[in-house]
């Protein structure tokens, strides 16, 4: 009789979710914070924007001014505007460093009035965003790294495996985003390494990366702790490095969004506030 | 694929929807009373974020002769207007006085001459300007401290207000800053700038040095250094010209 019962409870162990099935998919931190960063982040980017317009120019080292050389430079005439990097000169009249603001009048400032906060020149007002906004960006950030952490959120769903780290794995999903052919079934709830991969490099690289190249910045810190301004190599490559990596930043949450709208927007939106997932039907279906 | 279609419209007309209602929703929120609260709460936070993990005589990098900018270009007014100040050029400031007054036991009225003589500070540092450039330049002046102590601050000081011989549109140019960084060992009224004479476009005759601030910090033509318990009755009230007219941050030590 006992042998019988502790069987039966084998038994009703749930089967594995199948294409079609609703199941949980992302903890109420995860969407909390995933949430808060969309804000937070775009609002960051485009007071960034703002901020760069004041000195549309990058350097490398510990100064750069006017006189100094500048690897970047968005730069506008009343004929064109362009950016060059390096050498390379790429025309962007009509987007950067030469555009019409909404009244129709033309401006030859870096970033256009739809790509910043606020959308008229006012240097004060996007730092008033930036260092507002940042503290919702730290302080959220450091929270949700030590409770994904503690959760095990990162060492179960973000870590990669031994398996998927060889590059024929890789190659494989590299071929099947490619296709646009995306797992379905219970495949579906484990992210792929490509996923993982840049979750892992927003989370651990490019967000701290930017909180301390942002923090490089301010002459107070630089007194408090001078090894922050020498990792980067200077304040000036701190700015840049800073610049780089939001754009970096940006195209992730480009791919992102692409990816979302791809893989069904209803049910990937619907996941990321209600925690619910329909898993995608299997092909064979 | 017409459900694909649609869901494509829908998420691109969300998105320029969304576009066009957070700009000019930002710029109105920017402008709210409740934003401008939170910012100074924010500006606050950070300021004491920064001061608690700041010593508070902990120096700014000072940097070697090699490592200098080979131009450090000027910004901000580069000659005041006034008569007096013109006149003031004219004759080498020979007449000119420094004035230390306000909350103070005894106020001072020192020539430039006897500014060269007190003890000086030279530092070679890294100048942060808010729009985003740096240049490396040699300072050399009289540590505001000795200023302080030998005019005596009363009790009820808090800030030394920086009152300057330039304007923009006629509002003169000043700033502010509080004891903390008024006795920090590098705030210096700079005379002296890469070794030279402090040039006019620089602030000549005498310039503030606060190394831990932004460059707007660092007020030009100095005329008069003022002890205050607040500074809600200078100019406008919020600390200096760039504050006043630009809302720029007061703390500008990010």
């Amino acid at each position: 009789m006992t042998a019988v019962t502790v069987a039966a409870q084998h038994e009703v162990e749930p089967a594995p979710p199948r294409g079609g099935d609703i199941v949980v998919r992302h903890r109420l931190s995860t969407r909390i914070w995933h949430w808060l960063n969309a804000l937070t982040v775009i609002i960051m980017l485009m007071s960034g924007l703002m901020i760069f317009n004041a000195h549309p120019r990058l350097y490398w080292g510990e100064y750069g001014a006017n006189a100094d050389h500048a690897w970047l430079e968005i730069r506008g005439d009343p004929s064109r505007g362009y950016l060059r990097v390096g050498a390379l000169i790429v025309p962007t009249t009509g987007v950067l460093g030469h555009w019409r603001d909404r009244d129709g009048s033309l401006r030859l400032r870096a970033f256009p009035y739809w790509a910043t906060i606020p959308s008229g020149y006012d240097l004060a007002g996007a730092r008033a965003w930036h260092f507002l906004f940042a503290w919702l960006l730290v302080v959220p950030g450091l929270l949700y790294w030590a409770w994904s952490l503690a959760n095990r959120h990162v060492q179960r769903d973000l870590a990669p495996r031994r398996a998927e780290l060889s590059p024929r794995h890789i190659w494989h999903d590299i071929k099947s985003h490619a296709r646009l052919r995306f797992p379905t079934g219970e495949a579906a709830l484990r992210y792929n390494i490509l996923q993982k991969a840049s979750y892992l490099a927003v989370l651990f690289v490019l967000l701290p990366l930017i909180v301390l190249t942002g923090l490089a910045m301010s002459p107070a810190m630089d007194a408090a702790w001078p090894w922050l301004v020498d990792l980067f190599g200077g304040r000036q490559s701190a700015r840049s490095i800073h610049f780089i990596v939001a754009m970096l930043l940006l195209a992730f949450i480009l791919v992102h969004l692409v990816m979302v709208v791809l893989a069904g927007p209803v049910n990937e939106i619907r996941s990321m506030i209600t925690g619910r997932y329909r898993l995608p039907k299997e092909r064979a279906q | 694929m017409t459900q694909k279609i649609s869901r494509r419209r829908l998420i691109a007309s969300l998105g320029a929807g969304a576009g066009g209602l957070l700009l000019p929703g930002c710029d109105r929120i920017g402008r709210s009373d409740t934003f401008r609260a939170l910012d100074e709460a924010a500006q606050g936070l950070t300021m004491r974020a920064q001061r608690l993990v700041t010593d508070r005589t902990a120096l700014a990098r000072e940097y070697a002769p090699g490592d200098m900018s080979p131009t450090f270009r000027t910004n901000g007014n580069v000659l005041p207007r006034s008569p007096a100040y013109l006149a003031h050029l004219r004759t080498g400031f020979a007449d000119w006085r420094l004035v230390v007054d306000g909350l103070v036991a005894r106020p001072l009225a020192l020539s430039l001459e006897r500014l060269r003589r007190l003890p000086a500070r030279t530092q070679i540092t890294r100048h942060d300007c808010v729009e985003g450039w740096s240049a490396i330049g040699q300072w050399t002046g009289v540590p505001l401290k000795l200023l302080l102590d030998g005019a005596g601050l009363r009790p009820e000081a808090r800030y030394i207000v920086f009152h300057c011989a330039d304007d923009f549109r006629g509002r003169p140019y000043y700033e502010s800053i509080d004891l903390i960084d008024a006795f920090h060992p590098q705030t210096i009224l700079a005379w002296g700038m890469n070794g030279a004479p402090l040039p006019t476009g620089h602030g000549a005759p005498l310039r503030l040095r606060v190394e831990r601030q932004l460059g707007y910090k660092h007020a030009k033509f100095v005329m008069r250094v003022e002890a205050v318990a607040s500074f809600d009755h200078i100019h406008r009230g919020r600390g200096g010209y760039w504050e006043d007219a630009a809302r720029y941050q007061w703390y500008a030590g990010i």
